[in-house]
């Protein structure tokens, strides 16, 4: 909401500065956006009068003229189509400076003197508009400066108001919480019944009476709309950042400011027999005053006649209703229409109009006959006609019910954390226009305003107080309340220590949006389809992710495209998966790696992190978390079929590690090799309890071996059956040497081994290790063909 | 038994040049062995008198420990030169940079959340986390939020569906502990939130964190200070805090908090809003079962970029969720 702060200032006017003023009301909940002059900086600009026009001798758009400032005439060269005897225009004489610093000196304009500059509004910074020269009326006084004629010492005040103060939507809203904030008494001005001259009335039906529980109209004849809307209304329109139509147009507009009540202005003849207030029939057409033609749907509100709609009720009229200079006479609405009924309506549209804004948010339902009277007095005050009645149809049934609030003085106390003084309340109560209806025992019977439509239960009332009172005037106390200690799981790790965990084995953390490209998404998981969005951003961002991956990837590029070679990378975060009716909402922790397994530096060598290294460092979080993962050869169709381990702990499928499959990289246009892993947040979290068990007294013995084995047995598998066999005493088993080479045999491979030994009650001796080990070996050669290196 | 003497200035000169530990083990055995020459004068006793062999014994004894004195002293001497050899030998360059992985970071947001978390959870709040796809009972409708209401629009929603959006706010999940839970309630939530913008200074995806305390008896004063002292504690500054009325569907009163951040031109404060809050309306008290005669309770709720922004100077949202590693270098 945009208004001038002069204007605001003959309804009340405290003693304070503008500054002052605006934060006041910033500070009682109107949070003033910003101001600006209302035109720009200038003097030496005076009401000026052409006295004659001649045509210039060596140019055919320019023309010479007499100008008088009020005290002498003379010669100005003007190249305005609108210049004219006569006419009252802004004159900057020499030495005037306009804004932007522009000096006006004596000048030669094709050979012929002239002697200062006839102004357009967008020359003074008063609007955009420099068609022509700023036509000012007949009466205005010659030679006085522009700056007082006009009043410009003031500025536009915008205000973003929150969408429950609908009542601060006008001048006289802003003003009574001036009044309010400074215990003035606002002055109104007096609204009063204008006389019928004539019995002609509309015929006015209103079949949806909930949509619409007020329709008030009046018929004005014999109008003359070529008459131009006096300078303060235009002045006072456009300070509120509204452009000055017609008389009609403005005075609707000017009302709307000024009390809150969007009216209409319907050209009589155009109404084929009377109004009706219905809701929209099925494919109805409308083509609106903004010339687009739109299909209404049934739930819309409209204004109609006897054969089609004329309006959109509450949100812009109908172009062929509308009025023009031809319109005679004239059919005035002033409405309450009800704020759910149209609700989202004018959006549907594709509109945002000042009506549809407030009637949304809610006008004073006892407003329209006022504003009715307001503007039937306002425009014939410019376009003369002739009066008729009023007509009002209501529906008490289907209006918002007056409403008593109680508010008890205790509750006010405790909600605020301060009893407030009790002749404070009422005053604050009182000037902001509810009425006590009662003192009670314990508190205030207050009935609420029509233009209060916010004000609903106690709290309503508290906030009032508060508000008005100063929340900074309030108390500042710390809370109490109970201080119960907190179950903490020990054996689950916090994500934090997983994050901390990342961070110091190198990773860079990253968050990535939730939605992602399709196509990347479609590269990474293809046989999972991203749930989508309704209403994306961008196709790039339409797609709920399935996996972390898309969005790790898509970083990875964004980085290798800005020379960074070593990437390291995880997040935390959902992906999402549509599960029959429901939506699966997973938190998982992901990771990217490329590039150098080291920083590059004299000691670190250059080696590129391989399967291992990331795979080393799961296992490292695994021992944190104190969990066991087997990682199972696998496949997956982003991975590298012969570099995918699945992670599997207990059976359950808790992630992937793997190599980026090589076309999928090309196809996303990475460099390197690119490691990956996910894993399912929940199921890594939680460990155990250390168990303590007690430390043995008895040497442990060591036995090394080394088998040549097929290159497709797997680790995992020597290992299970080397551990079958080692018995109960055997406490650890490690690979330490894997070697393929061509002595070996085409498709063999050498791998060492070490197996420990040791009894928790005795020294093991000789000999049963000896039968373990050969055990071992025995089975290793049986069971998986392995033969024993010599 | 000048000879005596001369033997052991010959020691004493031996022992003197002997630039090796072996060298010097040579010229104890040839002195002071079993062979040694002054050893070896020992037997000259017999050929003395019984009067005068004890004085001429301990000549010979003071000659030895003359000798074995001096070849100890330069064993001591040698082995101090030998390491000292060693560890000229081991030298480094202590300056060069050292062996293995680099360190990461936290995304600046984590950092921030990590913060927040810490400094409520010492308080007593818990840390409850929600679902990120909600339904629009929880988004809107719990929190007094119905379908035609005007607030809606201040929420850019994503829809999948009408009844199923991305939350637009953390507030849904206040509304999930107050359900499953029996009040007292002290918790924060952080999490990601939506909304359909994207310029300059909104991104799709965000970040919250809703706080929320019901108890028997608190007020808006007592929001205050949680606030106060927060951002005071957040900023580790001493800052101004003002409370701004304004509006939420889900609490009454509602406030906006705007916290000083520098000066005008004029002298004056410079308020920068860094947050809402208020008392929950009564309204969402009775969507979740609580009466609100009973218990009372505040909620606030921040934006984390905007607050990370302004504790680490970062000067465009959108770098949050590009992930430049330069970036992220930075908050480690």
């Amino acid at each position: 909401m945009k208004f001038s702060e002069q204007w605001l200032r003959e309804w009340v006017n405290p003693n304070i500065g503008s500054q002052e003023l605006m934060d006041q009301i910033t500070m009682a909940g109107l949070e003033v956006d910003g101001f600006e002059p209302v035109a720009g900086e200038f003097s030496g600009v005076v009401v000026g009068e052409v006295q004659s026009v001649e045509p210039h001798p060596d140019a055919d758009k320019l023309r010479v003229c007499q100008v008088s400032d009020g005290e002498q005439t003379v010669q100005v060269v003007c190249g305005a189509p609108n210049v004219r005897p006569g006419l009252k225009v802004p004159f900057a004489v020499v030495g005037a400076v306009l804004p932007g610093n522009f000096k006006i000196k004596k000048a030669k304009l094709r050979g012929q003197p002239s002697e200062g500059m006839l102004c357009s509004e967008s020359e003074l910074a008063l609007s955009e508009n420099h068609d022509g020269l700023m036509e000012l009326p007949e009466d205005a006084p010659v030679g006085q400066e522009m700056a007082d004629y006009l009043k410009l010492n003031d500025i536009t005040i915008d205000v973003d108001l929150t969408p429950n103060r609908s009542d601060c939507l006008s001048i006289k809203g802003i003003a009574r919480e001036v009044g309010v904030l400074n215990s003035l008494v606002v002055t109104e001005p007096v609204i009063e019944p204008v006389e019928a001259v004539h019995s002609e009335v509309p015929d006015i039906r209103v079949e949806a009476p909930a949509g619409c529980p007020r329709y008030l109209g009046r018929v004005l004849r014999n109008v003359n709309l070529k008459a131009e809307t006096p300078l303060w209304m235009q002045e006072k329109l456009r300070r509120s950042g509204i452009r000055s139509i017609d008389a009609a147009v403005d005075v609707t507009n000017y009302v709307m400011l000024e009390l809150g009540q969007p009216m209409h202005a319907f050209d009589r003849d155009e109404i084929s027999g009377g109004i009706i207030v219905r809701m929209a029939k099925p494919a109805e057409k409308l083509v609106l005053l903004d010339g687009q033609e739109v299909e209404l749907t049934e739930d819309t509100l409209v204004i109609a006649d006897h054969e089609k709609p004329i309006a959109i009720a509450g949100v812009m009229g109908g172009e062929h209703s509308g009025v023009s200079e031809k319109t005679r006479d004239l059919v005035l609405e002033s409405a309450y229409f009800e704020p759910i009924t149209l609700a989202g309506k004018a959006r549907h549209y594709g509109l945002h109009t000042d009506a549809s804004h407030r009637f949304e948010r809610g006008v004073d339902y006892k407003l329209a006959r006022d504003a009715m009277e307001r503007a039937t007095e306002l425009l014939m005050n410019i376009v003369g006609g002739e009066p008729g009645e009023i007509v009002e149809v209501a529906s008490d049934e289907h209006l918002p019910a007056d409403r008593t609030i109680d508010l008890r003085e205790q509750r006010l106390a405790d909600v605020l954390g301060m009893a407030i003084d009790r002749t404070t309340v009422e005053e604050i109560l009182t000037r902001l226009g509810l009425h006590i209806d009662k003192l009670l025992k314990d508190g205030w019977r207050v009935s609420v305003p029509s233009f209060r439509p916010d004000i609903t239960i106690e709290e309503d009332l508290i906030e009032e107080v508060g508000r008005i009172f100063g929340y900074n005037n309030l108390p500042v106390t710390e809370p109490t309340g109970s201080l119960g200690l907190v179950a903490r799981e020990e054996a689950k790790r916090p994500v934090s220590a997983i994050r901390n965990y990342f961070v110091a084995e190198g990773y860079q953390e990253a968050v990535t949006y939730s939605f992602v490209d399709p196509k990347v998404q479609k590269l990474v998981d293809p046989e999972r389809d991203g749930i989508a969005l309704a209403n994306p951003i961008s196709a790039d961002l339409s797609v709920m992710r399935t996996t972390l991956w898309s969005g790790l990837l898509k970083t990875v590029a964004y980085n290798q495209n800005r020379q960074q070679p070593r990437i390291r990378l995880f997040e935390t975060g959902l992906r999402f998966e549509q599960d029959g009716e429901r939506i699966d909402q997973q938190p998982m922790l992901a990771g990217v790696v490329v590039g150098g397994q080291y920083p590059e530096n004299w000691a670190n060598g250059r080696r590129t992190a391989d399967f291992f290294d990331v795979k080393g460092e799961l296992e490292g979080l695994f021992r944190l978390l104190g969990i066991e993962v087997q990682f199972v050869a696998s496949q997956h169709p982003a991975l590298h079929p012969g570099q995918t381990a699945e992670l599997m702990r207990d059976g359950e499928h808790v992630g992937w590690l793997g190599t980026l499959h090589p076309q999928v990289q090309k196809n996303l246009e990475l460099n390197g090799t690119i490691l990956m892993f996910e894993l399912f947040l929940n199921s890594i979290v939680t460990g155990y309890v250390p168990n303590f068990k007690e430390i043995s007294k008895f040497p442990e013995v060591r036995r090394d071996l080394a088998i040549i084995i097929g290159s497709d047995v797997a680790f995992a598998d020597v290992e299970r059956v080397a551990r079958k066999h080692a018995g109960e005493r055997l406490t650890a088993l490690r690979a330490f040497d894997v070697y393929e080479g061509e002595s070996l045999g085409e498709g063999n491979r050498s791998l060492a081994l070490s197996l420990f030994w040791q009894h928790p009650e005795r020294t093991l001796n000789e000999d049963e290790v000896h039968s373990l080990f050969n055990g071992v070996i025995d089975a290793l050669k049986e069971e998986l063909g392995a033969t024993l290196r010599s | 038994m000048e000879n005596l003497e001369q033997l052991v200035q010959d020691g004493l000169s031996a022992v003197e040049s002997a630039d090796s530990l072996q060298a010097l083990d040579q010229i104890r055995v040839e002195y002071l062995g079993k062979k040694g020459v002054i050893t070896q004068q020992a037997k000259t006793l017999g050929k003395l008198s019984p009067e005068e062999r004890p004085a001429a014994g301990q000549k010979i004894n003071e000659a030895k420990g003359q000798v074995e004195q001096a070849i100890n002293a330069r064993r001591t001497d040698l082995e101090k030169a030998a390491i000292e050899a060693k560890l000229a030998s081991e030298s480094i360059d202590v300056t060069l940079p050292g062996r293995g992985q680099d360190l990461g970071g936290l995304h600046p947001v984590t950092r921030t959340l990590q913060r927040i978390e810490e400094i409520f959870s010492r308080a007593g709040y818990s840390v409850e986390q929600g679902p990120e796809i909600e339904d629009d009972y929880h988004n809107f409708e719990a929190l007094n939020i119905p379908g035609h209401h005007p607030a809606r629009a201040m929420h850019d929603t994503f829809y999948f569906n009408p009844g199923t959006l991305l939350r637009t706010h953390t507030s849904p999940v206040q509304i999930r502990t107050m359900e499953a839970g029996k009040p007292p309630f002290r918790m924060i939530c952080p999490g990601r939130v939506y909304r359909c913008d994207s310029d300059m200074t909104h991104t799709p995806m965000f970040h919250q964190v809703e706080g929320l305390l019901v108890e028997k008896n608190v007020s808006f004063a007592d929001l205050k200070s949680t606030v106060e002292e927060f951002l005071r504690v957040f900023f580790e500054r001493d800052l101004e805090v003002r409370f701004r009325p304004s509006y939420f569907p889900f609490t009454e009163p509602s406030a906006e908090v705007d916290i000083e951040w520098g000066r005008e031109a004029d002298g004056s404060i410079k308020w920068l809003e860094v947050m809402g809050c208020g008392m929950v309306h009564p309204k969402v008290f009775e969507y979740c079962g609580i009466d609100a005669e009973e218990y009372r309770g505040f909620a606030f709720g921040l934006g984390v970029e905007r607050l990370a922004m302004l504790r680490y100077g970062v000067n465009d949202l959108r770098m949050f969720f590009e992930n430049d590693l330069r970036f992220l270098r930075q908050f480690r």
